[in-house]
């Protein structure tokens, strides 16, 4: 699997993604500056990574969804390629309606950085065939913006599409308001278009690769399946 | 024109400077001197003290006088590391003062070449209850986060204290620590004649001007009128910064480099001219500004931020500009590396500034102060001996104790800081030290921030060795070995003699621990003045001890006790409450005399301690630190979420012995099959069994707490800090 990282100024995860791909799969990514206009031939997974893109001046992601790269990645997403935005990614995937709704401030009005769970809800999106349905995986989350918002009809009818691929649970697989921590509408942790090649989520599987990471008895490396998972997938060996 | 001390200047400054240059210094170069020879940027009243420190050692690749110290952490590795403070912008504009303090520190660390991978923080807050307090701690929290979160560098731990003492006054010391090569390594001494001045990063505006010498102040009413000398942060910028110097550094390109911090552009240029035994010009007219119409004296001392100055050879000029440009960041020429030792300024064409550069960084006259021990005799006289309490006591001791909030739980700050960016955070904030991976030689670095204020507001030698001692032990427990240390001295004034007892007092106390725990102090800084006209803040020295463990790794968690470990307390049983938590929750004032220094013991506990990780021996380890032996079990017991039955009996064990502290002291954890190993290990120090983990309450003797109520205790947070909903 060829894996592309856009790095846009101000982003800050994108080095995490490389390492955790080079460290899961052995693969090495691309680093793909914003005002490239052509992404790298044989890209199979594009990687929006967390950070502050341009400062998150004005909206989380808006600038940097109007980057010039942004329109390769709107045409790698048109003809099936995966993209996968993480964090300010999923952001920036919203910003430029590659995916639906938006990410609002945290309902504590304060940036969470903590070890978070969320539930598997679907598994048969390219990102997520090698879990089992309602797996609690532990993935943790860093954001001031990360309560999904999506207006009440629009909301049911992404639903019903079942396009939630992530809720936010408690690690028995309860999602509820306590095991919310953001205030994200319906436990929302991560979404996929309705093609399912677009996935974004607020949590940082790149965060959650490494056994030695993490308090000594809570580890958890839920994040190396993701990666192997979605490579699989690319390299055909699930199929579709 | 202005006079010497509307420039910050004394007297004896001024005339100083007259007899350097045969004449009267011009209003500029007055300006120039009055900030150079403030106390923030001249170190004047403490030169003295701080040349006691030990900073030598076979680890040590630069010591005090450069940006940072560096220590050698294997395989052609170092980590350059130093704590800063950030005092009074924080106490006037909470937000943006805590926030430059993390970006000015990072800078430092970028400076040397090294890429940053760690932040930490100490903050002391006043009372809770003070009106202020809410205000400036949220601020001061929400800064240090919205800096660092962005510019994607983990905060992994820290320091938080509360005391009255700090309620018009709180401390902000920020710790950054970077990765650097050995081959990698810049310097600001090794500039030539013939190589370019060259400004990077933002526009220089009017923010922040002199605030150097708004830092060498007291504290008053006028400081909230002092606006205009608080700097703006800009994490973006920073980020860009970063990188782009980096990839200079990486393509060769960077001869000298200094961060523009205190008193900006002057202080950054002249001390590469000094210590690189040069001369320096400087074309201001050449300065990318942001603000129309600004004058020579104020584009020298603006503290605009994220800006850096650098040193690089004609011909790479070119490829710099577009490395630079790349990031949007400006970048100009601004002067010349020239032969001698004048610094000059111009100002379109008109020479305004012509100073030796010596005269501005290393001739300041040292200010000497009186010196005079308080009386601490008194304070040291037992009022009344230790109490033993009945066993309702001990409980309620303990949850008021856990309540505190110098004690609980800090979570409500460190979940708004990103610990885990750049993955390599293996503990982080909420344990007695912070762990961190080093992927590039796979070895790991263990950081402790420690301070001891109460104990040095009773006996400042003792209180200083103390505080150092503390993070040395901490980091022991973990299993690294101790090879550096920095400090921060925040200060009240030394010009009062008592004052500048304690002062010298505490720096002594640090001598002492740094030389015989063979700790060298690489890096540091002071903040004086600390007092207002509601009072004066404790002696407060923070100590940041960085550790390292080599692979093949080995080292012991804390918080992780497992059914049936049997619990250890090593260190002797003797401590003390001067200067306790325990005094300061229950007695609401401190007395006594806390514990001596002890190295012998402290050195036998480190070498202990090191053998214990290395062979793995024990489960999970906490040194005794604030509340003593009953809330490092308690603490123990909720991080592993496990209580224990102990040996304790509060009925025939004192407060002392159950709340004392003071030296070196560890409770361990050790599974059933190591505890021959542990207790031949441990032989020769004293050491005992004190109980095994496992149920859900911690049962001392009689008295049974369980865990909940335990939690319930330690999480309350300070009031109105906690979550809005």
């Amino acid at each position: 699997m060829q894996a592309s990282i856009i790095v846009f100024p101000g982003s800050n995860c994108d080095r995490d993604v490389g390492h955790g791909l080079r460290s899961a799969l052995g693969t090495e990514a691309d680093f793909v500056w914003h005002t490239q206009t052509e992404l790298p031939p044989g890209t199979d997974l594009v990687v929006l990574p967390g950070g502050f893109s341009y400062g998150d001046y004005l909206r989380c992601g808006a600038m940097a969804a109007r980057s010039p790269i942004m329109g390769a990645v709107s045409r790698h997403a048109a003809s099936g390629g995966l993209v996968l935005g993480i964090c300010n990614g999923f952001q920036v995937l919203t910003e430029s309606r590659l995916l639906p709704g938006a990410l609002l401030a945290n309902r504590t009005l304060r940036f969470i950085c903590r070890p978070c769970t969320i539930r598997v809800e679907r598994t048969d999106t390219p990102f997520t065939r090698t879990f089992r349905e309602k797996q609690i995986l532990h993935f943790p989350i860093a954001h001031y913006e990360g309560l999904y918002f999506l207006p009440g009809n629009e909301l049911l009818a992404l639903e019903k599409r079942r396009q939630v691929v992530f809720r936010y649970a408690s690690t028995d697989g309860v999602a509820d308001d306590s095991s919310n921590p953001n205030g994200a509408l319906n436990n929302i942790a991560g979404i996929v278009n309705e093609r399912g090649n677009v996935l974004g989520l607020m949590p940082h599987p790149e965060r959650a690769r490494d056994m030695l990471l993490g308090d000594a008895s809570g580890a958890h490396a839920d994040g190396t399946d993701f990666w192997k998972g979605i490579r699989d997938w690319a390299d055909g060996r699930l199929g579709q | 024109m202005i006079d010497y001390k509307q420039a910050g200047m004394r007297r004896s400054e001024y005339e100083t400077t007259v007899r350097a240059l045969g004449r009267e210094p011009n209003e500029t170069e007055l300006r120039i001197l009055g900030v150079m020879w403030s106390e923030h940027c001249s170190y004047k009243s403490t030169k003295p003290l701080l040349r006691t420190l030990p900073n030598k050692g076979e680890r040590v690749w630069a010591g005090p006088g450069e940006n940072a110290g560096i220590v050698d952490i294997g395989n052609g590795y170092g980590a350059a590391f130093k704590a800063e403070s950030h005092n009074h912008p924080s106490a006037v504009a909470p937000y943006q003062g805590a926030a430059t303090g993390v970006g000015g520190i990072i800078r430092d660390i970028i400076a040397l070449g090294a890429r940053p991978i760690a932040s930490m923080d100490g903050l002391f807050f006043g009372d809770p209850s003070h009106p202020r307090t809410q205000s400036l701690s949220s601020g001061i929290v929400s800064g240090v986060a919205g800096y660092g979160n962005a510019v994607g560098v983990p905060t992994v731990g820290g320091k938080t204290l509360y005391d009255p003492s700090y309620s018009e006054n709180p401390l902000l010391n920020a710790l950054c620590l970077g990765i650097v090569r050995r081959e990698d390594v810049i310097s600001s001494k090794t500039a030539q004649p013939g190589q370019l001045v060259v400004i990077l990063g933002s526009k220089t505006g009017r923010d922040g001007i002199a605030g150097a010498a708004f830092a060498s102040v007291e504290l008053s009413e006028d400081s909230k009128a002092s606006r205009p000398s608080i700097q703006i942060g800009d994490p973006f910028i920073e980020k860009l910064l970063t990188e782009a110097c980096l990839e200079l550094r990486d393509k060769g390109l960077i001869v000298c480099m200094q961060d523009m911090g205190a008193a900006g552009i002057t202080s950054s240029s002249s001390e590469i001219a000094a210590k690189s035994g040069v001369g320096m010009r400087i074309d201001f007219d050449k300065v990318p500004l942001r603000a129309e119409g600004m004058q020579p004296w104020e584009i020298a001392l603006s503290e605009s931020q994220e800006r850096m100055l650098l040193i690089v050879q004609p011909e790479d000029y070119e490829k710099m500009a577009a490395i630079a440009e790349r990031w949007g960041l400006d970048c100009a020429i601004i002067g010349e590396v020239t032969e001698g030792d004048r610094y000059v300024i111009n100002w379109f064409g008109e020479e305004i500034v012509s100073l030796p550069a010596s005269l501005i960084v290393d001739d300041c006259p040292e200010a000497s102060w009186a010196s005079r021990s308080p009386d601490y005799e008194s304070a040291w006289t037992p009022r009344e001996p230790s109490r033993s309490r009945d066993s309702s006591d001990m409980r309620d001791t303990l949850l008021r104790l856990l309540r505190s909030p110098s004690l609980a739980d800090k979570s409500w700050i460190y979940d708004q800081y990103d610990s885990m960016v750049q993955t390599n955070t293996i503990v982080g904030p909420g344990a007695p030290v912070s762990l961190l991976r080093i992927r590039e030689n796979g070895n790991m670095i263990a950081i402790a921030l420690e301070s001891d204020p109460w104990k040095c507001s009773l006996d400042p030698f003792r209180g200083g060795a103390e505080s150092f001692a503390a993070g040395v032990r901490a980091v022991a427990a973990a299993g690294a070995v101790a090879i550096g240390a920095t400090d921060c001295l925040n200060f009240p004034s030394p010009e009062k003699p008592e004052q500048f007892f304690e002062l010298s007092e505490v720096v002594r106390g640090i001598a002492a621990c740094g030389t015989e725990l063979q700790c060298p102090v690489v890096s540091g800084n002071v903040s004086l003045y600390n007092e207002s006209a509601s009072g004066r803040i404790l002696p407060t020295p923070v100590i940041g001890v960085v550790g390292l463990i080599e692979a093949p790794l080995s080292w012991i968690p804390s918080g992780n006790w497992k059914p049936g470990d049997r619990l250890y307390l090593v260190g002797k049983r003797e401590s003390s409450l001067a200067g306790s938590h325990y005094q300061n929750v229950i007695d609401g004032k401190v007395s006594g005399r806390p514990m001596p220094f002890d190295p012998e013991m402290e050195r036998s506990f480190g070498k202990l301690a090191h053998v214990t990780a290395r062979k793995k021996l024990a489960q999970s380890a906490r040194v005794l630190a604030g509340g003593g032996l009953a809330v490092a079990l308690a603490k123990e017991a909720l991080a592993s979420g496990m209580g224990a039955s102990l040996e304790i009996d509060p009925s025939t064990n004192d407060d002392v012995a159950l709340f004392g502290e003071g030296g070196p002291r560890a409770c361990y954890a050790v599974s059933e099959q190591d505890v021959a190993a542990f207790e031949e290990t441990w032989r020769g120090f004293p050491c005992s069994y004190i109980g095994a983990a496992g149920g859900e309450s911690l049962r001392f003797g009689s008295v049974s707490l369980p865990l909940d109520e335990l939690r319930d205790a330690h999480s309350s947070v300070p009031e109105n800090n906690g979550r809005r909903d």
